[in-house]
Parts: structure tokens; C-alpha cells; sequence
């Protein structure tokens, strides 16, 4: 069971996918310190091993180093997903005397012109390099994460490369999820079938060739995939995400659902609303679903998708996930993906508190 | 940098970094965190485990001990702990 801790949503980057939700929570609004120590010590009661330390850009808080000792002294395994940009050498050292156990650094693109377009940011790619090498240095274990879409998947090869010259041991490759500001970039960020069929091949060479040096995550995209995925493993089953004002949400995106009712730390014990939150109820198990789910003989594989997907693309989240070809809407939205691919790209929108 | 590695006798295996190795109490059961993943080896594969990591000994060690523990095959036993740690190895938890 994983808790995913989003300290804030302050970013220096702009990436058009973010996947926070379009209204950025405020400075002034978020959790105090003391806070999270609590969170931390209710997420350790109720079972969860694994905290993700995310935003915003998680280093963007002082009082990160104080709040991965409290997790490590409360037998939790912590992971800091970051930019790197903002990462120096007293920061990192200071994070694995802590005991962070993990970096998962992003990168936008294999080359400088390409990541910092798209992060809208300058320098940005090259203050991650060096962020590498800073992790690497102090023996934290390095995975890098590059989010993927129709502007830098030819750029995968060199992504792969990149993950072996910066000394990481994972790479993950994400294809942008279609809610909040990733949908409100969609015909900028959709691949064309091609491009997939060509990643999917490069995936597919690297890790045979790369066994055992570097292991690569790599998840065929929704609007092109016949089944969907098996968002979060099951709503409410093993994962649980902590917003900067305390929201306690079934996934990172939940709040781009309208409707549901969200329970806030402030409030509540972890394992109340883990058990009684109407959010975390709503969709948990098998008995909500509607056909053709509920005869499903996947529905406890996949569990019947993405809510967020399903209320995105269906304007109701209680239904099938239309990535799934059982879905009326499943033809639709491959053509719809199809159509917004092989049209010229618009501008991004970059995800700041300006557009939000 | 790693290198892939194979797991023989002779080897001396321990965790990669940012893998570790902790039981836990609420499930009553070893459990192996590595990034973004967690491994519920079974009580024999945890045994091997430790054994490997926190003893130091050779993979030939830990095939020698079980061969008493369990009394079974030497050739059966050092089968299955050699491919059961080179899973581990493969999915990078393992390094020699």
C-alpha cells in the first residue's frame, strides 16, 4: 500500500500534462509540517509501506528533510519524485542522511531544446543532468521518469540512452494521462498509432538488450489500448493520495471528478477515511459497476478502469472506462485520438497559476 | 552502473540499492521494498534471502543449510534457489 504525499503544488516547471488538478491550492493553504508528521504516523498504522514525496516540486518545502526522517522513523520506505531543478548538493545529502531511499527524477525530453519547451523552462534539463550526477553520487538509487507524447516519443531511444549514461536503474515511460491540464493540451500531446507501434518496438529491443542494467516501465496509452488499465490497481485498494490543503483522494487525479465528496486530514484520521470517506466508497470493489463491467470477467483485473478517464470522456465517472473496446464510446475516442495526432500540433497551454 | 548479472554458487548476493529488507508486522511476513515495487517473497524464498543478505554467506551456503532444513535433494534445492535469485537479480533487487 502506497501514500502519495503532494507537498504543494508550487513548480518552477510548466509542463502541459501536469497531473495536479487545474486549480493550483495556494501557498497559504497548505499543510503545516506538523501535519504530515501526523499523516505520515496514521499512513504507517494503517499499513501503507511506500510514501511518494511529490508536488508541485516537493523541494519547493523547507521542511522536506525533517518530514523523509519522520517517515523513515516510522518504518515507512520514501521516494522523492522531483524536477531535480531546484536539487543541490547540501539538499541531497542532507535527504539520504534522512534516509530516502529513492529519486525518481523527470526529465522532459533527450535533449536540452526539446525538455526545455516542453517543461517551459529554461536551463531547466541542464540543472537536471546535474541532479543526476548529485543523486547518483550520494549512492541514491536513481529512476528516471520521462513523460511521453506526440513532441518527444521519437526521442525515446535517446531517453533510454540518457537513463544509461546518467546511472539510473530504472526508467519509466509514461504516456500523458488525458485529464485536467494534460486534457486540456490533448491535441498538442497525442501520439499517432505509429509512434506508439515505433516506441513499443524501441521499448522492446532496450530491455532485452539492457537486462538487468536498466529496468523499463512502459504502458501502451489508453486511447489507443483495447483494455483498459487497471487504474490505481482498484479504486481504494492499495493506494491513497494526500493534496497540499489535506484532500484525501483515491487517486492523484480524483478531483477532477465532480460530485465526489473528499475527507481532509485536517479533520479526520487516515484509516477513518480510508474506510468511511464517501470518495474512497464510491467506487471501491466490483458492486458500483455498471455493465458491461459487472459481467466482466476482468472486472477484479482491471477493475473497470479509470474513474477520471470515465467521467472525462463520458461526462460520467460511474461508467465503463472508454478505453476499453466494450465500451460504445471506445471507437470514438480512437478516432478522436487519430484525428487530434495527425493534425498540426496547437501551442501548449502551460499548466502556472496564470492559466489555471 | 550495474551490470546484468548471473547468479552461480559461488556468488555472494546482496540488495541493490535502494532495496530494502523488512518484516512486517501488521502482515506477519518479510517484505522487500524496492522502488515503486514491493516483493512478498515466501517464507523459503525470504529465508534464502536473509541468509544471502544479512549473513554474507555463498548461494552455496544457503543451498548446503536447506539441504538439512528441509531435507530434500541438494540438486532440487540448489535448483530452485538459483533461479528464484536470479528472478531477483533480474528485476534488479539482487546484485552480486
Amino acid at each position: 500500500m502506497a501514500l502519495l504525499a503532494e507537498l504543494t503544488h508550487r513548480c518552477p516547471l510548466q509542463c502541459p500534462y501536469c497531473s495536479n488538478p487545474v486549480e493550483l491550492a495556494r501557498v497559504a493553504d497548505e499543510l503545516g509540517t506538523d501535519d504530515w508528521r501526523r499523516v505520515l504516523d496514521q499512513a504507517a498504522a494503517l499499513g501503507v509501506l511506500q510514501v511518494h514525496f511529490s508536488g508541485g516540486e516537493p523541494t519547493a518545502r523547507p521542511d522536506l528533510v525533517e518530514l523523509v526522517a519522520h517517515a523513515e522513523a516510522a518504518g515507512l520506505y520514501s521516494n522523492l519524485i522531483t524536477s531535480g531543478v531546484l536539487l543541490t548538493d547540501e539538499l541531497v545529502a542532507a535527504l539520504a542522511e534522512a534516509g530516502l531511499a529513492h529519486v525518481q527524477l523527470s526529465v522532459q525530453g533527450a535533449d536540452a531544446t526539446t525538455a526545455d519547451r516542453v517543461a517551459g523552462h529554461r536551463d531547466g534539463h541542464a540543472k537536471k543532468l546535474a541532479a543526476a550526477a548529485r543523486v547518483t553520487a550520494a549512492e541514491l538509487p536513481l529512476t528516471l521518469n520521462a513523460v511521453v507524447h506526440r513532441q518527444n516519443l521519437d526521442q525515446l531511444g535517446g531517453l533510454i540512452e540518457l537513463a544509461v549514461e546518467l546511472g539510473a536503474s530504472r526508467l519509466e515511460v509514461a504516456h500523458v494521462q488525458y485529464y485536467g491540464w494534460g486534457l486540456r493540451n490533448r491535441a498538442a500531446l497525442m501520439p499517432t498509432l505509429a509512434q506508439i507501434d515505433a516506441a513499443t518496438a524501441t521499448v522492446e529491443a532496450a530491455r532485452d538488450r539492457l537486462k538487468g542494467r536498466l529496468v523499463i516501465d512502459y504502458v501502451i496509452p489508453d486511447y489507443y489500448a483495447r483494455r483498459p488499465k487497471a487504474c490505481m490497481n482498484g479504486w481504494g485498494r492499495q493506494f491513497l493520495n494526500v493534496s497540499p490543503t489535506g484532500q484525501v483522494l483515491p487517486c492523484h487525479a480524483a478531483e477532477s471528478i465532480a460530485g465526489l465528496d473528499f475527507d481532509s486530514v485536517r479533520d479526520h484520521d487516515l484509516a477513518w477515511i480510508w474506510q468511511h470517506s464517501d470518495a474512497f466508497e464510491r467506487f471501491r470493489g466490483t458492486a458500483w459497476m455498471p455493465e458491461p463491467c459487472q459481467s466482466c470477467d476482468r472486472a477484479e483485473i482491471d477493475w473497470g478502469g479509470c474513474r477520471c478517464q470515465a467521467f472525462a470522456l463520458a461526462g460520467d465517472a460511474s461508467l465503463t472506462d472508454p478505453a476499453c473496446e466494450k465500451s460504445p464510446l471506445h471507437g470514438q475516442i480512437f478516432e478522436t485520438a487519430k484525428a487530434e495526432a495527425n493534425a498540426p500540433a496547437p501551442d501548449f497551454t502551460y499548466r502556472n497559476y496564470k492559466n489555471a | 552502473m550495474s551490470l546484468a548479472v548471473t547468479v552461480t554458487e559461488a556468488s555472494t548476493v546482496r540488495l541493490a540499492r535502494g532495496c530494502r529488507l523488512r518484516f512486517d508486522e501488521a502482515r506477519q511476513q518479510w517484505l522487500i521494498l524496492a522502488p515503486e515495487r514491493v516483493f512478498m517473497p515466501d517464507e523459503v524464498s525470504a529465508a534464502a534471502v536473509r541468509r544471502c543478505v544479512e549473513e554474507g554467506v555463498t548461494v552455496a551456503d544457503v543451498i548446503d543449510g536447506f539441504v538439512v532444513d528441509y531435507d530434500a535433494p541438494r540438486e532440487t534445492i540448489a535448483v530452485d534457489v538459483l533461479a528464484m535469485l536470479q528472478d531477483l537479480a533480474d528485476k534488479g533487487v539482487l546484485v552480486v
